[in-house]
């Protein structure tokens, strides 16, 4: 649990302070390892899925709708997941889950990059003037955009010897995720034309995410 | 995708309406509840995977007069046309209405003149095609989100039914109104908007010789996903005014409150004009992309006033301030 414990930092630190019965509470580093090469190889599929649909010509009728549509959903599928992690561990008390979180949200962070890049690129093709036009216009392209830049930071500091650097103020910096997703949840919601089902459901799981944090907090459960 | 023609396929092996209709409900039912659960929605069900269009029956209109309006530009293919549709009464996805059309009942189909006229009268679809000769007419369709199309519509003219109807001295604006049957039209059981759709136009834009009742394209008649059997076609606006499945029209003198208006007057208004210097206010409509043109490297085209057709409609509005009435 070593690895657990120097990534999770705070949440982390006391991972074997309550054990519960379970085949799955106690996991080995080596399980881990492939647990981890697992998920990495499986959050890739949103991206070979985009890969061989183009190949195939298959990308439907507006093919750049469709990569960056694509990609900013991932994007934000990625940032919630990295959010279930702790609220998933503390309820089940798994807590080598833990070991997922940096993987889950780098991920958030390369699909995000992608969304930007197909925007940039094949929506806007580089045009800084119209782009620069376009996020000071237009709120939904801000908010996106200001969720996009923060991001930036949190990868940066993300190995473990940006952790080590910043010591206690590494988890005060990356407490921007909760804006960061509150962010990124308005710019779908703020896109959409009129039917607001699928930003609905990201706003709702995201404040399940949110009042689990809350509940934790005043229940003083683990830390 | 694949578009499967009918004639391939014997009458027996086609699932009954209602089997599929219900199926396709709790498969969507069902499979919006698993959605929401996992928190992961479009990303893993995509629109343009669904697309597949299902078993109409394709069928060619004749005689069709080759119309002088057509624009000189590359056709949007056929399948793009059938599968890329807003058609809410559908779903609000741009592939649910080609994936949950063919439900609509099109025979008989009646057409309900109302209010100021000499007198209220119903006419058929048949007898409406004998108003005027079918014409080709290939027209550029620019959508309020920032695509577009070239389509090749077949229809009439509304100007000759906006005749045969004798409008009274006090019509100035018409209003349509199309079918909402929740039991042929999914979407319809969701409040997305309020059902039923209505457009509108003002008396001289609808005789303007531009303004088409179309019950066709690429030769054939109208699909359901494409607003059968009978839809309007008004180039020079953005596409939500062109609206589908038209049951009724009705003669007005005070200007109508269309369905999007009602949504959102501030961002849709009556005229919804295509202008690339009046930006709906969330995003900007200066470019548009055109649809089935070079595929993911695509690049936005610039957005013509009036969509292009402003050497023919530009004196409908002379005097108007077009950032006040948009």
């Amino acid at each position: 649990m070593g690895q657990s414990a120097a990534l999770g930092r705070g949440e982390g630190r006391k991972a074997e302070s309550k054990p519960k019965p379970g085949i799955w509470v106690k996991v080995s580093a080596q399980q881990i390892k492939r647990i981890k090469a697992t998920v990495f190889l499986l959050a890739l599929l949103p991206l070979v899925r985009l890969v061989v649909l183009g190949f195939m010509d298959n990308l439907g009728a507006n093919p750049v709708e469709f990569v960056i549509h694509s990609n900013g959903t991932w994007a934000l599928t990625f940032l919630m997941i990295t959010l279930a992690i702790t609220p998933l561990r503390k309820i089940t008390g798994l807590n080598w889950l833990v070991a997922l979180r940096r993987l889950l949200g780098l991920y958030a962070f390369f699909y995000a990059v992608l969304h930007f890049l197909s925007y940039v690129w094949l929506d806007q093709w580089f045009d800084w003037a119209s782009i620069t036009k376009d996020v000071a216009k237009h709120r939904y392209v801000l908010v996106g955009f200001a969720a996009f830049l923060c991001l930036i930071p949190l990868a940066a500091t993300s190995n473990n010897a940006m952790m080590r650097r910043l010591g206690g103020n590494w988890q005060k910096l990356h407490r921007l995720v909760y804006p960061i997703a509150i962010l990124g949840v308005t710019h779908y919601w703020w896109l959409v034309k009129k039917d607001l089902t699928q930003p609905i459901v990201y706003a709702m799981v995201l404040a399940l995410l949110l009042a689990c944090r809350a509940v934790f907090r005043k229940k003083g459960v683990d830390r | 995708m694949i578009i499967r023609r009918s004639a391939d396929i014997t009458p027996s092996e086609i699932t009954p309406k209602e089997i599929y209709a219900e199926r396709r409900r709790f498969l969507q039912t069902a499979g919006l509840g698993l959605a929401a659960a996992a928190g992961l929605t479009s990303g893993l069900i995509h629109p343009a995977e669904a697309a597949v269009v299902q078993a109409q029956t394709r069928r060619k209109l004749t005689p069709i007069v080759k119309s002088a309006y057509r624009v000189d530009e590359k056709l949007t293919p056929y399948e793009d046309v059938t599968t890329y549709n807003n058609f809410y009464e559908f779903g609000t996805g741009k592939s649910d209405p080609s994936s949950n059309a063919g439900t609509l009942h099109k025979q008989p189909w009646t057409v309900s003149i109302e209010g100021e006229v000499k007198r209220p009268k119903k006419i058929g679809l048949e007898d409406l095609l004998k108003l005027s000769p079918m014409e080709e007419r290939i027209y550029r369709m620019r959508c309020v989100e920032g695509w577009s199309m070239v389509i090749p519509w077949v229809g009439i003219p509304l100007a000759k039914l906006i005749d045969w109807a004798e409008p009274t001295g006090n019509a100035k604006y018409v209003e349509f109104v199309s079918l909402a049957d929740p039991d042929q039209m999914p979407g319809v059981r969701v409040p997305v908007l309020d059902w039923p759709y209505t457009e509108g136009l003002r008396l001289d834009e609808a005789r303007h010789p531009l303004s088409l009742l179309a019950v066709g394209l690429y030769g054939e008649a109208l699909l359901d996903q494409n607003g059968a059997p009978l839809r309007l076609v008004v180039p020079w606006k953005y596409g939500f005014k062109g609206i589908k499945s038209i049951l009724t029209i009705r003669f007005t003198e005070k200007m109508p409150v269309s369905s999007w208006m009602r949504a959102n007057a501030h961002e849709y208004g009556f005229y919804s004009n295509v202008n690339p210097e009046v930006d709906h206010p969330r995003w900007s409509q200066a470019t548009e992309r055109r649809i089935g043109e070079g595929g993911l490297f695509n690049r936005r085209r610039k957005t013509l006033m009036f969509n292009g057709y402003g050497d023919q409609v530009g004196q409908l509005y002379t005097g108007m301030d077009l950032r006040k009435y948009f």
